[in-house]
């Protein structure tokens, strides 16, 4: 993985996220308090903002610096759990010879176990984790069964929307809509919804799709 | 909603600057990253810091002062603020005798904190507060929410400090002040977030939110407006179920306003509350009324109930000099 690859990605994220801000701030004034979107589109421009500091860098060292420039800008939950995921991320691709799809997908499932462990989460709970698991598996999958760059990048955007639409339904019992009880349910978590829009963007970047 | 403001994203800078340069001496300010300590500092005690998100001011800088906090950590508004923040912060106050973090339990607070903790060198502990009984704690939830009661914390713990209590004492009388605190609120209206710039929720003219947050999370549930002395009995009732105070009790009871809830108002609520509170036997020997841990422009407001005992009540007591509480000196 090229560093110019996650920094093009970067600015995908960075459009899609600003893209939907309307819903993903309705959502989260629906079960938060609000400011998900605010919080989570000063920590990507921020990113975005990094690109002359990062371009000459190692893609694992890059991504170690995005993890810790996330943690001191976005703040709230969300700051230290995207933090977990880039850092163990950059911490897999380090210790990795060569960075082909098998290692990309070990690389992200480390990154989900970290913002399992920091977030004390799981499946289940509505939030970001019920996005991240299953495109973690479906990641590692697809890469074990060799799919084609179309393909696997096509399951894990459908993945992404099943895990988000599958928070609709459940009750929180994580993060601020835990307080919500019976009410939370009929809504999509606004931290499910972010992650599967960044998920989405990535993939279709990687796919050469605008 | 209008809102006094230049640029949305400076706000919050220029809202700490004004506020360290009326209460300078009292407070310094360091703005990269943003942390308010006091002027002068202490030495030879457990450096207690708290922090959280912005919003709910006079919470936690207008708290930094001669026996209350040695630091606090402004995040943006209803965000936690970040590690470096609680990292340097530690590092500017610590003088030897470790850091005690007194944090309110929310997700994000406590994550924020938990990472700082892993980064520091210096001996540390933290208290978490959890005094709201609008949620019920349960081993499957976040459990419950950390609200006006912090105030009484940081005053208890912030006095025991002064003294030159170790960590380990002064962590302990903080999780003992917050078990025997209980909060609950109810908000008349929404708040709005200056950087969203539309209300959290929607709350009809004749509704009130049983039970909101400090963050206009929603509480309980969503009623009727009804008398004054009949909601306060609702949360008078549900904060004596969760304490089962023993009758004749002596207990501090606070009655905290949300931002946009006029002092007379207060007032009244706290004349009611006291009321209700001798009818059940229990006699309230202390107080606190007024805006302590607000949210943003919420009308509204929280009853708390401390129960107090001789150290509870003689650190309470004791000479405090910041910017929003001061007596005694």
């Amino acid at each position: 993985m090229k560093t110019e690859t996650i920094l093009q990605a970067v600015d995908a994220v960075c459009d899609a996220i600003t893209e939907h801000e309307a819903e993903i701030e309705s959502l989260d004034r629906a079960l938060g308090d609000g400011d998900h979107y605010i919080n989570v589109r000063r920590g990507v421009t921020t990113i975005a903002g990094m690109r002359e500091e990062l371009a000459p860098l190692a893609a694992d060292v890059a991504l170690q610096r995005i993890g810790m420039k996330l943690l001191s800008t976005i703040g709230g939950a969300s700051g230290p759990l995207f933090a977990s995921f880039f850092l163990a991320m950059a911490k897999r691709l380090k210790e990795t010879e060569t960075a082909d799809i098998a290692a990309l997908a070990a690389a992200f499932a480390d990154g989900v176990d970290a913002v399992k462990q920091r977030g004390k989460s799981d499946v289940g709970e509505k939030t970001m984790l019920d996005v991240l698991i299953p495109v973690a598996q479906t990641f590692r999958q697809q890469a074990e069964a060799g799919a084609a760059m179309p393909q696997l990048l096509e399951a894990i955007k459908t993945s992404a929307e099943q895990g988000m639409l599958s928070t609709r339904d459940m009750l929180a019992t994580k993060g601020r809509a835990a307080f919500l009880g019976e009410r939370a349910i009929g809504h999509v978590d606004a931290g499910a919804k972010s992650a599967q829009v960044m998920i989405a963007a990535v993939c279709d970047f990687l796919a050469g799709r605008p | 909603m209008k809102i006094f403001v230049n640029e949305v994203d400076n706000l919050l800078t220029e809202s700490l600057s004004g506020f360290a340069a009326a209460h300078r001496d009292l407070v310094s300010l360091n703005l990269d990253p943003h942390f308010v300590t006091r002027a002068n500092k202490a030495k030879n005690k457990v450096a207690l810091i708290s922090g959280g998100g912005s919003g709910h001011e006079p919470l936690h800088t207008g708290f930094v002062g001669h026996g209350m906090l040695d630091a606090a950590c402004p995040g943006h508004v209803f965000t936690s603020p970040t590690p470096d923040q609680m990292m340097a912060a530690a590092e500017a106050v610590e003088c030897g005798r470790g850091v005690l973090f007194i944090v309110k339990n929310y997700a994000g607070d406590v994550m924020n904190f938990e990472m700082a903790g892993e980064m520091i060198v210096c001996d540390h502990a933290t208290v978490l507060t959890s005094d709201d009984v609008a949620v019920e704690n349960s081993t499957y939830t976040t459990g419950r929410r950390g609200v006006a009661g912090t105030v009484i914390v940081e005053k208890v713990v912030g006095s025991l400090a002064e003294t030159g209590a170790d960590l380990a004492h002064c962590k302990a009388l903080g999780e003992r002040v917050n078990q025997r605190t209980a909060s609950m609120g109810v908000a008349l209206t929404s708040c709005t977030v200056p950087a969203a710039g539309r209300p959290t929720f929607d709350i009809g003219e004749n509704e009130l939110e049983m039970g909101v947050g400090i963050h206009g999370e929603p509480g309980r549930r969503r009623e009727p407006m009804r008398p004054a002395d009949e909601i306060v009995k609702d949360l008078v009732t549900a904060i004596l179920h969760d304490l089962q105070p023993v009758e004749g009790s002596e207990v501090l009871l606070m009655i905290n306003g949300f931002g946009a809830t006029p002092l007379m108002q207060l007032y009244m609520l706290y004349h009611s509350a006291s009321k209700q509170l001798a009818a059940h036997g229990f006699k309230v020997e202390r107080s606190l009324v007024g805006n302590y841990t607000t949210a943003l422009d919420m009308a509204g407001a929280s009853v708390t109930v401390c129960v107090l005992d001789e150290e509870i009540k003689r650190h309470w007591d004791s000479p405090v000099h910041t910017a929003a509480l001061r007596w005694g000196m």
